[in-house]
C-alpha cells in the first residue's frame, strides 16, 4: 500500500492490454480490447493506459488502425478488425537512459524529470560526472498481447532484436489449462538468461492471494509454464545485467503480455 | 457509527461511576507481527485491528495506513482490508484521531490501550472478538481473530497466527 518513495508509486502498478478473447473463427471477426493500469490484474480501477504508442500489426506485418478508440478515466479501448487469417500482435515499446544519484547532502535525484525526454543534450547537462552513488542504466519496457484469426501463426513474431522480446517455442494463443508452455526470451536479440518470470492470474479482486507463478529463464532464455487453470494471465518478465552501451552500465528490460488459456 | 457512541457514552459513564473502586486502568495490548516476505516488489501493507461482540463492531483500535501521500491519496487502498472496510471503514471520515496511523514495516509491532484514554472507552463484560486484518499493493489479504472474554478470568496472553500477511498475533488483557 504504501510506497517507499512516493514518485515511484504510479510504478507500483501494472500495466496490462486485454482483449476479449484471443482464438476468433469466421469470416470478418472483431476484438475488442481494454488497456489499463491497476493493482489488480484485471480490474479497471485506477488509470486508463494511453493509447499513443500502441501498435496493432496484421499477420502480413503491415500495421492496422485500432478502431472505435476511446480513452476513458479508468481504461482505453478500441477494437480490432481480423481481416487477414492468422496472428495479430498489439504492443507498445519505449527505452531510453536514465540516471540516479545522491547529492552530497544525500538528497535522491533522478533523471530524465517524471514526464519530460531523455537526450543526449540533457544527459550532458543535467547528470552530474560524478556523484555518490551514481547509476545511468538502460531500459526499456515491452507490453503486448496477441489475437489469432484461425489458425496461429508466427510471422509477428520476428524479433526486432530491441529490449525483451518472445519467441514462441509454445505459441501464445495455443494455451490449454494443464499442459505445458514453452516461451524463449531474447534481450537485444541475444538469450535473456536469468530473467524473472511472474505470471498471475485474472480475478485478483475475489481472491485473497496473488497465486503468482514464479520462474526463471535458463541460460538459453527459454522458460516453461504450466497454466493451473483456464482463465486471462497476466505474465511479466524482468531483466538486468551490466551489458550497457555507454554511458550507461546497467540494462534493464521488461516485457509484460497478456495471454489467455483455454479449458481442455 | 450511533451504535459505537452510545456503548461509549454509557460506558464512560460507567467508568466514572466505578472509580472509586479501581486504583488502576484497565488495558489491553495487541502486538501484531508483519512478516518479512521475500517478492519484487514489497510495499508496507494496510493493517487494521478492531474489536466486535457478535458480529457487530464494537471499537477501532488502530488503522495503519499510508497518510503520507498528497491530498489523502492513501485512503484510496482503505477498502482492500475488505471486512475492516465493511463493518467500520466505510462509514468513517478517516484520519481518525487515536485510530489512523503510518504504515509499519516488517516485524513485530505492539500497541497498548488504556480504558478512559484515547478509542478505547470500556467494554462492558462480556465475549467478544479482537481481529486484525492485513491488505498489501500487490500482495494478497488476511484476517486473524481472537475471541476474549472479558473481564479476563486469567493474564496469560491469547494468540493466533497469520499464515501469509500477517504473523503471530498476541492479545494481553489487563483488566
Amino acid at each position: 500500500m504504501m510506497a517507499a518513495l512516493v514518485p515511484v508509486i504510479a510504478n507500483a502498478h501494472r500495466a496490462w492490454i486485454v482483449p476479449a478473447a484471443t482464438v476468433l473463427a469466421g469470416q470478418d471477426p472483431w476484438v475488442t480490447f481494454d488497456a489499463a493500469v491497476s493493482n489488480d490484474i484485471f480490474h479497471t480501477d485506477h488509470a486508463a493506459l494511453r493509447l499513443e504508442g500502441i501498435t496493432a500489426v496484421a499477420p502480413d506485418g503491415t500495421e492496422v488502425a485500432l478502431q472505435n478508440a476511446h480513452t476513458g478515466q479508468h481504461r482505453s479501448t478500441f477494437d480490432l478488425n481480423l481481416t487477414q487469417k492468422g496472428t495479430y500482435k498489439v504492443s507498445s515499446f519505449s527505452s531510453g537512459l536514465r540516471a540516479r544519484w545522491e547529492t552530497e547532502e544525500g538528497e535522491r535525484r533522478g533523471w530524465p524529470a517524471r514526464g519530460t525526454q531523455a537526450t543526449a543534450e540533457g544527459f550532458a547537462k543535467e547528470v552530474p560526472k560524478k556523484a555518490k552513488n551514481l547509476e545511468v542504466s538502460f531500459g526499456s519496457r515491452r507490453l503486448e498481447t496477441f489475437v489469432t484469426a484461425g489458425t496461429p501463426d508466427n510471422k509477428v513474431f520476428k524479433p526486432s532484436n530491441q529490449g525483451l522480446e518472445l519467441v514462441p517455442v509454445t505459441h501464445p494463443n495455443d494455451l490449454y489449462a494443464g499442459e505445458k508452455a514453452e516461451f524463449k526470451f531474447l534481450i537485444d536479440g541475444k538469450p535473456a538468461a536469468g530473467a524473472k518470470v511472474e505470471v498471475v492470474p485474472a480475478g485478483m479482486r475475489y481472491r485473497n492471494q496473488q497465486n503468482t507463478i514464479s520462474a526463471e529463464t535458463d541460460k538459453n532464455g527459454l522458460v516453461a509454464i504450466t497454466w493451473p487453470q483456464a482463465g486471462m494471465f497476466w505474465l511479466n518478465v524482468s531483466y538486468q545485467d551490466d551489458k550497457a552501451q555507454k554511458p550507461a552500465t546497467k540494462r534493464t528490460a521488461s516485457y509484460v503480455a497478456t495471454f489467455e488459456v483455454l479449458p481442455e | 457509527m450511533d451504535l459505537t457512541r452510545r456503548i461509549s457514552l454509557t460506558a464512560s459513564m460507567l467508568v466514572l461511576w466505578l472509580l472509586p473502586t479501581f486504583t488502576w486502568a484497565a488495558s489491553i495490548q495487541v502486538t501484531v507481527e508483519i512478516p518479512q516476505l521475500e517478492v519484487a516488489q514489497y510495499l508496507r501493507p494496510y493493517v487494521a485491528f478492531w474489536v466486535e461482540k457478535d458480529g457487530a463492531h464494537v471499537a477501532d483500535l488502530a488503522v495503519w495506513y499510508d497518510t503520507d501521500l498528497e491530498a489523502e491519496r492513501g485512503e484510496e487502498w482503505l477498502k482492500d482490508m475488505r471486512q475492516w472496510w465493511r463493518r467500520s471503514g466505510r462509514s468513517l471520515d478517516m484520519p481518525v484521531d487515536g485510530v489512523s496511523g503510518a504504515t509499519r514495516p516488517p516485524g513485530i509491532h505492539t500497541e497498548t490501550f488504556t480504558f478512559g484514554t484515547g478509542v478505547l472507552v470500556d467494554l462492558p463484560p462480556g465475549e467478544y472478538q479482537l481481529l486484525v486484518e492485513a491488505a498489501r499493493q500487490l500482495g494478497g489479504r488476511e484476517v486473524v481473530k481472537i475471541p476474549f472474554a472479558w473481564p479476563a478470568q486469567k493474564a496469560a496472553p491469547l494468540t493466533a497466527s497469520g499464515s501469509s500477511e500477517l504473523g503471530a498475533v498476541s492479545l494481553r488483557l489487563n483488566p
